[in-house]
């Protein structure tokens, strides 16, 4: 049984880089939650399934549960933290609260990641598109209505 | 625990060598960990910078597919999409798009699941699998490759390097159908896939099935020419395909679905399969993918 080794590694997220020290085998939800301390990521099923932890990596979504923080480095890493404009909140946020696709709001960070990946990628997605881009992230809440409600009101500009 | 980031191949062979083990998305390896199944090595080597095992290039004798193409990269890429239809079906049916985005063809390939979606339609088109260590190169079919559930005949210091695809030849169609409860992160209940080449007078020429989640390993179907070579693809030869997938299948219960109804279901996926194929083969056009079309998974 060989010792622990720890690295020292510099993680990129929202723009800043952030130097930790971790164990080669931490996934990065844990990371960014203890170690860079941004703690909008959530750690839910912990399985790849129900994309609580969603972020992006190099504008793509990916599932931070199942992925090596020490494989992020040298990648732009968002998290839920890093879509504020400013002080201002994103235009997909305030669309979530006025149409009322936040309840408990636990899934709400990993849906914000996988909907502004899709809207980068496709500005105006059909129902059946955002149903898709979506398909990762469980809501237990809301029944996705009013979730995809607000990222069609975002697509059409409103906010 | 050690954890290298290779930024060549020569550098990720040379880990092999050493004793440690790949990671490409993780979404095998990291979540199979975290579940207990088995912990991590105590050794990794990250291969996912390796951008030339990326790349989907078409050459004079078909087709190949770096290890590191990701199902995102295969359900969008024009060759496979019209030519290797089954292999942009299958993509495009796995995890949802965060696990697309990660997940690679050759870490299915290595991880060896009979479940994989991406099996079927490799077997189907013949693939073979282009295994590389500091001793040289080699290619291997996938039969000999797949020898059981996560388990292959390459030894630990190989490391995948691409799938190698036969050209299609004219007239030719493919297609990859699974039975799912559900539209998205989802794992095949079972799964079939199908190659069909057309004779000019419309008949069959070349019939190729495989089929998903029934047996140890991915699995062709063997013994279909007599049924099906020379005549029509209609409800006759389509029921003896569906008889001869469900016969030689050797499915397990489990929490997903009783023997039983695999071994019922994986004949209806075969029969889909191969009519989906056969249309696809005479200048259909159906959508990727095609469980869509017939209708499988959520009521919406």
């Amino acid at each position: 049984m060989s010792m622990p080794i720890k690295l020292s590694i510099d993680l990129n997220v929202n723009g800043v880089d952030y130097p930790v020290t971790i164990e080669p085998g931490r996934n990065l939800v844990s990371v960014l939650r203890s170690e860079v301390g941004l703690t909008g990521t959530k750690e839910g099923c912990d399985d790849c399934e129900c994309g609580a932890c969603m972020v992006l990596l190099d504008g793509q979504p990916v599932n931070s549960c199942s992925y090596l923080a020490a494989q992020a480095q040298g990648r732009a890493i968002t998290t839920v933290e890093g879509v504020m404009r400013g002080a201002e909140m994103h235009p997909l946020q305030r669309n979530l609260l006025e149409a009322g696709g936040v309840q408990c709001g636990f899934c709400t960070p990993g849906m914000i990641m996988s909907a502004t990946a899709l809207l980068a990628r496709n500005p105006s997605p059909t129902e059946e598109e955002i149903r898709i881009g979506l398909s990762g992230n469980l809501c237990r809440c809301t029944g996705y209505a009013k979730i995809v409600a607000a990222v069609q009101a975002t697509a059409a500009g409103r906010y | 625990m050690s954890f290298t980031i290779a930024t060549s191949i020569e550098d990720a062979l040379a880990a092999l060598a050493a004793g440690a083990r790949p990671v490409a998305g993780g979404s095998d390896l990291v979540v199979g960990a975290r579940h207990g199944k088995a912990p991590l090595p105590d050794s990794i080597v990250a291969i996912d910078r390796l951008s030339e095992l990326s790349t989907i290039t078409l050459t004079d004798d078909g087709l190949r597919i770096g290890a590191l193409a990701t199902h995102a990269a295969m359900m969008l890429d024009a060759t496979i999409v019209a030519s290797y239809s089954a292999l942009a079906d299958a993509s495009a049916l796995v995890g949802s798009p965060a696990t697309r985005n990660v997940g690679t063809l050759g870490g299915n390939v290595m991880n060896a699941s009979p479940a994989m979606d991406t099996g079927a339609p490799l077997l189907v088109f013949g693939a073979m699998v282009e295994l590389r260590s500091t001793s040289g190169t080699r290619s291997v079919s996938l039969p000999d490759l797949w020898v059981g559930p996560g388990s292959t005949s390459a030894a630990a210091d190989e490391l995948c390097i691409a799938l190698v695809l036969a050209k299609r030849p004219a007239r030719s169609g493919s297609a990859y159908v699974r039975l799912e409860y559900r539209r998205a992160m989802e794992i095949a209940v079972v799964g079939a896939a199908a190659s069909v080449t057309l004779n000019d007078d419309g008949t069959a020429g070349h019939v190729a099935v495989a089929l998903t989640a029934v047996a140890p390993t991915i699995v062709a179907v063997g013994g279909l020419d007599a049924a099906l070579i020379g005549r029509p693809v209609d409800e006759d030869t389509l029921a003896a395909v569906a008889r001869a997938a469900a016969e030689q299948s050797a499915p397990i219960s489990d929490l997903r679905a009783s023997d039983s109804y695999r071994r019922h279901c994986v004949g209806v996926m075969a029969r889909r399969a191969v009519e989906a194929a056969g249309r696809r083969a005479g200048g259909e056009a159906i959508a990727i993918p095609v469980n869509r079309a017939y209708g499988i998974g959520a009521s919406r």
